[in-house]
């Protein structure tokens, strides 16, 4: 007799039936805001070259990211950018052999929620002042 | 590689409803993965639903309980039923763990059931482990000397020396860590995986071993190790309470160490 044809064994499901840690959602998020930061970086890249081209351009540039739908931008940018910079400095802790305790990613998951936080608001609140 | 949708022989179809014997008064709905190589179906889940008032406290009891009284066709991994075999991992309630370890009262609403994540099945909660297996091996998680064994017979360790290994030896490889880890979900294929990597800790910590520098360079590659990106799901879900991150951040300050 042949030997039997191997069966296709199904993938057992995944992602979406995972229960995602805090943890796991930040890490996502750190990718997310690193690409997000990078399309980002084209509105600042507009606005600069602006600035260069002259003053109707840069009239133009000023005036988008001062309307609501700039200022939205500008202020996901900066939300995605400060979340960036601290998760960014807890890899670094990572990397250095440290912070892997259970408790200890706990706290460093809500200071880096809470640091991120703060710093866009308080950013914005010098930019109004 | 990254591909969130499942393939199309791995769609996860709705099943059959069992309901619970008439006169049950405090019932639990179990969803339940199956998947049966025989008909080529699609997996399906099924629900049961279990009469707690006759039934033991633990997600495997439950299992148990539909296996003899219900449906018997139900096909799943146990042994220990303590905790120490690693047999009944499973996902339960959107988490890995033992069915054993993991109490029924802690799981939200309808209890459900898969296999470990992003494995081939076999046949409804048993996932095929051979690549994993395969994995392991490779690492050769056993004693390396060059040195002949002193003339007392064995190999002495101080309790310093021997405590380096705690948090690592207890490992039961029930893979609940590599099979909750998205990096090793899209790279599997190469990357070894949390459970793999805290075994290679386990033999890079060990003072008796004489293969450290031959260990440290086999890890030395950009997936089998560096595939890691500090998820954290692999500690998160330990069934065991062990850290395989911390084993792994281990592992790669070992390897900047000796780079000097």
């Amino acid at each position: 007799m042949p030997p039997a044809k191997p069966v296709a064994r199904p993938l057992s499901p995944h992602v979406f039936i995972y229960r995602w840690p805090l943890a796991a959602i930040l890490s996502i998020l750190h990718r997310a805001t690193g690409v997000g930061l990078a399309i980002g970086v084209l509105l600042l890249t507009w606005w600069v070259t602006a600035a260069a081209v002259g003053p109707s351009a840069f009239d133009q540039a000023t005036g988008f990211i001062g309307s609501p739908i700039g200022l939205f931008f500008m202020m996901g940018f900066s939300l995605a950018l400060f979340f960036h910079l601290c998760n960014g400095i807890r890899h670094l802790v990572w990397d250095a052999g440290r912070g892997f305790e259970k408790g200890t990613t706990a706290t460093s998951n809500a200071i880096v929620i809470v640091a991120a936080l703060t710093l866009t608001a308080v950013s914005w609140l010098l930019a109004w002042m | 590689m990254v591909e969130f949708a499942l393939p199309k022989n791995s769609k996860v179809q709705t099943g059959k409803h069992f309901p619970a014997p008439a006169g049950a008064k405090n019932t639990r709905k179990f969803k339940v993965y199956r998947y049966d190589p025989d008909t080529g179906a699609n997996p399906r889940t099924d629900t049961y639903d279990v009469d707690m008032d006759t039934c033991g406290p633990m997600v495997l009891d439950a299992l148990l309980k539909i296996k003899d009284e219900v449906d018997s066709t139900l096909a799943l991994r146990r042994s220990c039923r303590e905790g120490i075999c690693g047999s009944c991992a499973m996902n339960i309630d959107g988490g890995n763990t033992l069915a054993c370890l993991k109490p029924i009262e802690e799981c939200k609403g309808e209890v459900k059931v898969y296999p470990l994540p992003h494995m081939p099945v076999v046949k409804d909660l048993v996932p095929d482990l051979t690549h994993i297996y395969a994995q392991l091996t490779s690492i050769e998680p056993w004693l390396k000397t060059d040195t002949p064994a002193p003339a007392s017979g064995e190999r002495l360790q101080s309790p310093e020396e021997r405590e380096k290994l705690d948090g690592l030896w207890e490992c039961i490889l029930c893979f609940c860590c590599s099979t909750s880890c998205p990096s090793y979900w899209w790279n599997g294929d190469r990357y070894l995986g949390p459970a793999v990597l805290l075994q290679a800790a386990r033999w890079i910590n060990d003072s008796r071993d004489e293969a450290t520098g031959e260990r440290l360079d086999a890890l030395e590659d950009p997936f089998k190790l560096y595939r890691c990106h500090t998820i954290m799901n692999c500690t998160n879900t330990c069934p065991k309470g062990l850290n395989p991150a911390k084993a792994i951040g281990d592992i790669k300050m070992k390897m900047l160490e000796r780079a000097g």
